[in-house]
């Protein structure tokens, strides 16, 4: 199995399994996140927050997740590099067929870009909730639980305008990548073919939207209303 | 209708004189031509007269001049058999172009596709890759009858799509990786779909995948650039094909 690993299919067969997983979790992810945006209160997503920390399956997916993200990376890289070295002499006129910003090929700079996203949004919450916490997350108790006050560390970041724009951003980038990921995953597991193909391509689109204008919807939702 | 005539054109060609020397561009003024001329008809009327001034003409490969042989190797303005679409660039004609204009013309460039000379490659890796499996083990003997083994007609059509491939690599000079999954694509899906060639499908897709990494090509990022650069128009859904038979046989070992 060694040899598949290094194999060209082999490679991007690791980087679509592990897309196709990534694209499930920001689907949870945003569906929780939309609560936010539903009770000013913040006593719904607390409780989305709180379930996610303390839920079992969740927990044991938590590494599972990490890995997905470090293989994702790390495989990318190694493809790329791979892919710049198989064309040493660039040419002088340059690809004509599609346009200078087509995500199909530009998925390793958007990749990047959302990497460095990953890295502050990370900061921003996950280590506070996780290790260093932070005098905003101090227990509110919903529903006769206590937990931590999630909502308030979220909408505290939101009312900063330039943290808004980062994650609004990060949502158009996270959604342009998706338009090509999620229909060449599909195409990498060999699962396509002349008219699938055209039906993966319209829900690739589709899902870049619904992505991107998610993530979007929430910052702007806090910029406009506080 | 008569033909329109360029009265100058400017033609800036990769010059390359042996696959170890370096290469550079340089630029000549073309003077009166047909707009009815094809794009290596042009280029013969250039070495014509670069032979006339005693110069070097310039190397490129060529043979059916009909779209077929898939011989003639030209990047052309950013295009693989430049800018017309479902072409050689034997089928390419000058009405394409306009008075005045800089054409600039490049050799395939992929580390698998060493240049010999000008625009001329070497494009024996894809020999090497149809060496490696793209063929059915077929006993000597008799002909069989033709409908021994019945074959559906969308099967068969979608084989015979396939099988346009012509191997010109214009697939790998477009990719921005310089991958050849979709001529893999082709030579395998051609075998595939048919119940002559599933007898060594395993064996064959795995074979033409490894040679094709061995051989230092890129790995297919589904830009789909290769499938508009094709002048056989052959689609990416035959790389699905490709990556479905590959899977397959890898797990089932």
């Amino acid at each position: 199995m060694s040899s598949f690993m290094s194999a060209s299919i082999g490679r991007k067969f690791l980087m679509s399994i592990t897309g196709i997983f990534l694209i499930s979790f920001l689907l949870i992810h945003l569906t929780l996140n939309l609560f936010l945006t539903f009770d000013d209160s913040g006593d719904l997503f607390n409780l989305a927050a709180n379930f996610m920390a303390t839920n079992p399956f969740i927990r044991i997916m938590e590494p599972m997740l990490a890995i997905g993200f470090v293989i994702h990376i790390i495989w990318s890289g190694w493809i790329t590099l791979e892919n710049m070295r198989a064309r040493p002499q660039k040419y002088e006129f340059g690809d004509q067929l599609l346009s200078w910003w087509a995500p199909a090929k530009n998925m390793f700079l958007l990749g990047s870009m959302i990497m460095i996203f990953l890295v502050i949004h990370i900061f921003n919450f996950w280590v506070k909730m996780k290790f260093t916490g932070d005098p905003l997350l101090a227990g509110v108790h919903v529903g006769g639980a206590e937990m931590h006050n999630a909502y308030a560390l979220v909408s505290n970041l939101f009312k900063n305008p330039w943290y808004d724009l980062l994650y609004i951003v990060g949502g158009i980038l996270v959604g342009l990548h998706m338009s090509h990921g999620f229909w060449s995953a599909f195409q990498t597991i060999g699962f396509s073919n002349q008219i699938w193909l055209k039906r993966l391509k319209c829900l690739a689109i589709t899902i870049g939207v619904v992505f991107a204008l998610g993530f979007c919807f929430i910052p702007l939702y806090f910029m406009i209303k506080f | 209708m008569a033909d329109i005539i360029l009265n100058k054109i400017y033609v800036k060609v990769w010059r390359q004189n042996s696959p170890k020397s370096k290469g550079r561009f340089e630029t000549y003024l073309v003077e009166t031509v047909s707009q009815g001329t094809s794009f290596l008809e042009m280029i013969d009327i250039l070495n014509d007269k670069l032979i006339l001034e005693g110069k070097d003409p310039i190397a490129f490969d060529h043979d059916c001049r009909e779209g077929i042989c898939g011989m003639c190797s030209m990047y052309v303005n950013g295009h693989a058999h430049g800018p017309d679409a479902e072409v050689t660039t034997c089928q390419l004609h000058m009405r394409k172009f306009s008075e005045g204009q800089t054409i600039v013309v490049e050799p395939w460039r992929a580390a698998a596709f060493p240049v010999i000379k000008d625009m001329m490659v070497d494009r024996t890796a894809f020999e090497k890759i149809q060496q490696a499996g793209g063929y059915v083990s077929v006993n000597t003997g008799g002909i069989p009858d033709g409908n021994v083994i019945l074959i559906g007609q969308d099967d068969a059509e979608e084989a015979m799509d396939a099988a346009a491939c012509i191997g010109c690599g214009a697939c790998v000079a477009t990719c921005k990786n310089s991958s050849a999954m979709l001529f893999v694509a082709a030579k395998v899906s051609q075998l595939a779909k048919l119940p002559q060639g599933r007898i060594e499908a395993k064996k064959r897709a795995k074979a033409m995948v490894a040679k094709m990494d061995e051989l230092g090509f890129g790995g297919c990022t589904n830009t789909g650039g290769c499938e508009l650069a094709c002048p056989k128009s052959i689609s990416i859904a035959h790389i699905a094909r490709l990556n479905r038979e590959y899977l397959r046989a890898k797990f089932s070992d």
